[in-house]
């Protein structure tokens, strides 16, 4: 058998672009279902997980799954707004607690997800590095976004405007980063993390500027009565939030009504969760509360019979390339008929050239499997990147 | 050492036959044979070698009657006792030149490749003057170093019988009495015997007998 391996083997190494064509086409059609398995399967425990971990969600009537996936992964669709009534609502009912969300803006393609300090210690979020949010214009990151935008504490991080051509649009602001937060292996790795009234200033909610009761450049100033200065649009907004401006931020009106994504309520025992639920379930009022777990599961479902319909796929590529591969073989076997002739005249006998043939053959699909085994461990340490960034969006 | 009687042989599906009626080579014996194509030479040499049988007759090679052994015993009769040169070297272009020469021992369980078959391996293939070509791939040599390759490979079993079909037809006159010569000289320190086929009548004079084929032959086709 060694010698038959041998020989097998210098065939190999002398056909080298053929041989090496049919361990790519053997070791994708392992590698790809079982990739696929495994992507779906770390895709439904972080779905899972995470899902199970939060109790309820209230945001505006719509689509749930669009809810729960940016409340939950801080997906790219973004779900109708909600105002801070919602938390406050939730909040007065004395049955949960309310952390609101607003995930809206990005910085350099990460999602900044405005909350309060209760996310943190719902999630059990911990601080690697640095500290917690203190003051507005800070940034806490997620290990994975730290390590992907090159950042660390006392570094500064600019939000990125939603559209370059809309000069009335939000206007960058530049955080400072003031802590890293330890990997979780959870979208909250991927996250910056904001407190919700800096998120209202990237909006344009809150804004800082210059003094106008004491400015010298009346060109900035619009209007000028009693009690309040009207300014003209020439008036420069912060774009930093500093010790030194820090004082000239400020959000006009009813901040009640500011904008939220949705509201994380964490009912105090199960029957506060039951009683708020049907408060919501019953009212017909304006937001929608959802069960995040049977959101996920419904999902999951889905994405399962997706999987099943790949896998088919899969299944009849690889059966056509099985039949290639033999083809390919019986191609070989008829080219190569001369030298199985001469062996045969050597003295050699037709089992002989099976077992050859079958050495060869061998050599092909162990290559392949070895090739496959260091792929899918090459995938493994980014598989929850990958999930994050092909599965959950 | 080869003894033929009452040889009659044809290719079903064709209208060719060969017949001989006798035909004896003592050992040691250097024998041509000559004819016209398609006479049945190369039809001779592979029922000699066991790769055709016929229950027609009798093909004695030494004592063993070689139409009548069993499959498996006439591929070990034959890898044992029977060297091949072909006339188109048959060599396998995947394998370098030493692998060529080791590869009936790693075909076959009959033989043991060992210390001691490698260290022949060199002496002949040094006897052949390829031995600084051993790494090479047949692509890379002459036509001459193929067939001291083949030559190699056909003695390195210290048959007792070759048999050469055309081993020197696709070789330029200089390399054929080269070949020719380094044949014969193995044979005769091996103390085998030699049946070459051939076509060219200027090397006739160097064997010790001719066997003119075209004698017989009986009917006619193309499968010789």
């Amino acid at each position: 058998m060694t010698d038959s391996l041998y020989v097998a083997w210098q065939y190999i190494r002398y056909n080298k672009v053929k041989t090496a064509t049919l361990v790519a086409c053997i070791t994708l059609i392992g590698f790809l279902p079982l990739v696929l398995e495994r992507l779906l399967h770390e895709s439904e425990r972080q779905l899972a997980s995470r899902a199970a971990t939060t109790p309820l969600v209230v945001g505006a009537k719509g689509s749930a799954l669009d809810l729960v996936m940016s409340t939950l992964y801080f997906g790219d669709e973004m779900p109708e707004r909600i105002t801070m009534k919602a938390a406050r609502q939730v909040t007065d009912s004395d049955l949960a607690v309310a952390i609101p969300l607003y995930v809206r803006f990005k910085a350099r393609d990460l999602p900044i997800v405005g909350t309060t300090l209760d996310y943190f210690d719902f999630r059990g979020l911990q601080v690697a590095r640095g500290r917690q949010l203190a003051i507005l214009g800070e940034c806490v990151l997620g290990a994975t976004a730290a390590n992907r935008l090159g950042l660390d504490v006392g570094d500064s991080l600019v939000s990125s405007p939603e559209n370059l051509f809309d000069l009335a649009g939000v206007y960058p602001l530049k955080m400072q980063v003031v802590g890293i937060l330890l990997r979780t292996h959870t979208s909250d790795d991927l996250a910056v993390f904001v407190d919700i009234k800096t998120a209202w200033v990237i909006e344009g909610l809150g804004h800082g500027h210059e003094d106008l009761t004491r400015t010298r450049d009346q060109s900035v100033i619009l209007k000028r009565t009693e009690g309040n200065v009207a300014a003209t649009a020439k008036l420069m907004h912060f774009q930093e939030i500093t010790a030194e401006n820090m004082d000239s931020f400020h959000f006009h009106g009813d901040t009640t009504v500011y904008p939220a994504t949705a509201v994380i309520a964490v009912p105090h025992d199960a029957k506060s969760g039951t009683i708020l639920r049907g408060r919501y379930l019953g009212s017909g009022g304006e937001y929608l509360i959802v069960v995040p777990e049977e959101v996920i599961d419904s999902l999951l479902q889905n994405i399962f019979r997706i999987k099943n319909v790949i896998e088919a796929v899969i299944l009849i590529v690889g059966f056509a390339t099985v039949l290639a591969i033999v083809l390919v073989f019986s191609l070989s076997l008829r080219l190569r008929q001369r030298e199985i002739e001469t062996i045969f005249k050597l003295g050699c006998s037709r089992l002989t050239t099976v077992r050859l043939l079958s050495a060869e053959i061998g050599i092909i699909l162990v290559g392949s499997g070895v090739l496959c085994m260091a792929l899918l461990g090459a995938v493994a340490p980014f598989e929850n990147e990958l999930v994050r960034s092909l599965i959950i969006r | 050492m080869i003894r033929i009687e009452s040889l009659h042989f044809h290719y079903p599906g064709t209208d060719f036959q060969l017949a001989i009626p006798r035909l004896s080579v003592a050992a040691g014996e250097k024998v041509a044979v000559v004819g016209p194509s398609g006479s049945g030479k190369t039809t001779l040499l592979n029922l000699i070698g066991g790769i055709l049988t016929t229950g027609d007759g009798e093909v004695q090679v030494g004592e063993v009657r070689v139409n009548a052994l069993p499959d498996a015993d006439r591929r070990n009769f034959r890898i044992s006792t029977i060297g091949f040169v072909f006339q188109d070297f048959e060599l396998l272009d995947y394998l370098t030149v030493w692998d060529n020469i080791l590869h009936p021992y790693r075909i076959t369980g009959a033989l043991t490749l060992n210390g001691e078959v490698r260290d022949r391996a060199h002496g002949l293939a040094e006897q052949m003057g390829i031995a600084d070509k051993l790494r090479r791939r047949p692509g890379h040599l002459s036509q001459g170093e193929k067939q001291r390759t083949a030559i190699c490979r056909a003695l390195l079993t210290r048959p007792a019988l070759i048999l050469a079909d055309e081993a020197t037809g696709n070789l330029d006159p200089d390399n054929k009495i080269r070949i020719l010569d380094l044949l014969f000289r193995s044979v005769d320190e091996h103390g085998a015997t030699l049946l070459a086929v051939t076509h060219d009548h200027g090397l006739l004079q160097r064997f010790s007998r001719v066997v003119d084929f075209s004698a017989f032959r009986s009917g006619a086709g193309d499968a010789a």
